[in-house]
């Protein structure tokens, strides 16, 4: 091995272990009872045990936060990718002005920092006398969302094969039959990347759902985490939950990373 | 083939009532007082009001020297991880992108609990770190995506009429990949100035952040002065985005993971 190639590995190493440390430090203080992060009582497994049976004191808030953000992130991606998909085969076969307005349109959102988002649409909802809860925060998330799956869809409908989908309608294929089958299957992977950013992204928000979740008391884990937090000292089960939450994306990201890498390289 | 041109209009629709409303109403609430007559005092408050000031100077500074830190270890980063002579497993690529899939909050949490478990005090330097550790997957990512496809042959052209590797380098790949940069830039700089939760536990609410003023004057329902501070981000948004010209955001959206 050269120098150089010593050099980097080491730096991507190290960058990597900082980077993990905090995650590492709260999966370690996992097996520990102690009330605050950073204490060690000894190891024991009670707040996994606590965290399934319920045994902590506001388990119904953490487990119901949980809840939420899967119920929103489900809801809200599936949403933007139908809108997004229906949005960019639109888009594709717009020209000139119209295409670059709503385009530009189109990034605004990705561009406006979160509290910017999150704020704005406080005003909307406010303006409309729309009371807060569920229903605008799944709007909010789709708001964001909706960009990424246009974005992820627009390049797949300019590598396909536009006379194929003419070809079917030719052969006596109604109009949704050969969007069904042959559109879709050609713009699926565009969708299916456009879905997983979606979904990850409303999970990880907290600004946007901070400002349009009203005050009916709805949380997601990460305005949980936030109020339980300014409370001072954070639900001890948070942490065996991100732990769990962790291993659950490392299996699934590694998994698809070595199918999808064994793929290409059986088709190389 | 005209006739699915249409298929925008719901979508459209859509980015009318829930992105250009919105915005226009932080332009109507920011000219308004209270009770809903035209005013300019919500914008010369700001103008006035020496913390707002400060702290808007400050998130300046510290989302630029984010930002710096950000390139000056994000693309060292990126450039090992598109160059197959020193990286050929797409599986450590991912290992920089998955800490963004467990909670920014709880990681910053346990990020200032490590500082303060090592003694440091929490202040502009633990705000520092602990912006970079959250931002750096958003520079690496693009400047990687941009190296990966960049066409070698260039950097191979330069090498065989006879530049120093570092000239290679200099004049070939910096310039080849400055878009990569740019949308890095726009996926850290406005984010850091807007953060409100992340640099209240890195400080311990010692330091705060534009995003902070603007949380407190929305919750404590002065959303006038709110609307009025969004606004003067809105414009500084509008401004780096203009003077990064040409849009980036197709290189950091593209090939997601």
């Amino acid at each position: 091995m050269s120098a150089k190639k010593i050099f980097a590995k080491a730096y991507i190493w190290i960058l990597l272990i900082v980077l993990y440390s905090p995650i590492v430090f709260i999966a370690v203080c996992s097996f520990t009872e102690a009330k605050s992060l950073g204490n060690w009582t000894g190891f024991s497994l009670n707040l996994y045990k606590s965290l399934f049976t319920g045994g902590m004191q506001n388990s119904n808030a953490l487990l119901s936060a949980v809840y939420n953000t899967l119920l929103i992130a489900l809801i809200a991606s599936i949403v933007a990718t139908i809108l997004g998909t229906i949005a960019a085969i639109g888009i594709f076969n717009l020209k000139g002005r119209k295409k670059q307005a709503i385009q530009f349109l189109n990034n605004i959102p990705m561009i406006n920092p979160d509290i910017i988002t999150g704020v704005s649409l406080f005003l909307l909802f406010v303006f409309l006398h729309i009371s807060q809860g569920y229903l605008t925060v799944i709007l909010a998330h789709i708001t964001f969302c909706t960009p990424y799956v246009v974005l992820n869809v627009l390049p797949k409908l300019s590598q396909m094969n536009p006379n194929v989908y003419e070809a079917a309608l030719d052969l006596g294929a109604t109009p949704f039959q050969a969007l069904r089958k042959v559109m879709i299957p050609a713009l699926r992977p565009g969708m299916i990347s456009g879905f997983i950013l979606s979904f990850t992204m409303s999970l990880d928000d907290f600004a946007v759902t901070f400002f349009t979740r009203g005050t009916i008391g709805l949380d997601t884990l990460s305005t949980f985490i936030y109020t339980d937090a300014r409370k001072g000292g954070l639900t001890p089960e948070l942490r065996p939950l991100m732990t769990i939450i962790f291993l659950i994306i490392l299996a699934v990201l590694l998994f698809i990373n070595i199918r999808s890498s064994k793929n290409t390289q059986e088709s190389k | 083939m005209s006739k699915r041109s249409s298929w925008a209009l719901p979508y459209f629709i859509f980015l009318v009532l829930f992105v250009v409303m919105p915005l226009v109403l932080i332009v109507v609430y920011s000219f308004q007082d209270a009770s809903g007559h035209f005013t300019f005092s919500n914008i010369t408050k700001f103008f006035m009001d020496k913390d707002s000031l400060s702290t808007f100077a400050l998130s300046i500074e510290v989302a630029i020297e984010n930002t710096a830190l950000c390139i000056l270890i994000g693309y060292p980063a990126a450039y090992i991880l598109a160059d197959k002579s020193l990286n050929r497993s797409a599986v450590t690529v991912v290992l920089f992108i998955m800490p963004m899939w467990v909670n920014a909050l709880m990681r910053t949490l346990a990020t200032a609990e490590l500082f303060n478990m090592a003694g440091i005090t929490l202040g502009k330097g633990t705000l520092l770190f602990g912006m970079c550790y959250d931002y750096l997957p958003f520079m690496i990512y693009p400047i990687y995506n941009v190296l990966n496809k960049m066409d070698k042959s260039y950097a191979e052209a330069a090498e065989d009429l006879g530049a120093k590797p570092l000239e290679v380098f200099t004049k070939v790949t910096l310039p080849l990949s400055m878009p990569g940069v740019a949308s890095g830039i726009l996926m850290v700089f406005m984010p850091t100035v807007s953060t409100f939760a992340i640099s209240e536990f890195l400080t311990n609410n010692k330091i705060k952040l534009f995003g902070t003023i603007i949380q407190e004057n929305i919750n404590n329902s002065m959303w006038n002065y709110g609307a009025a501070l969004s606004l003067i981000m809105l414009i500084i948004i509008a401004i780096t985005t203009v003077l990064q010209g040409k849009d980036n955001s197709e290189a950091a959206a593209g090939g997601a993971i």
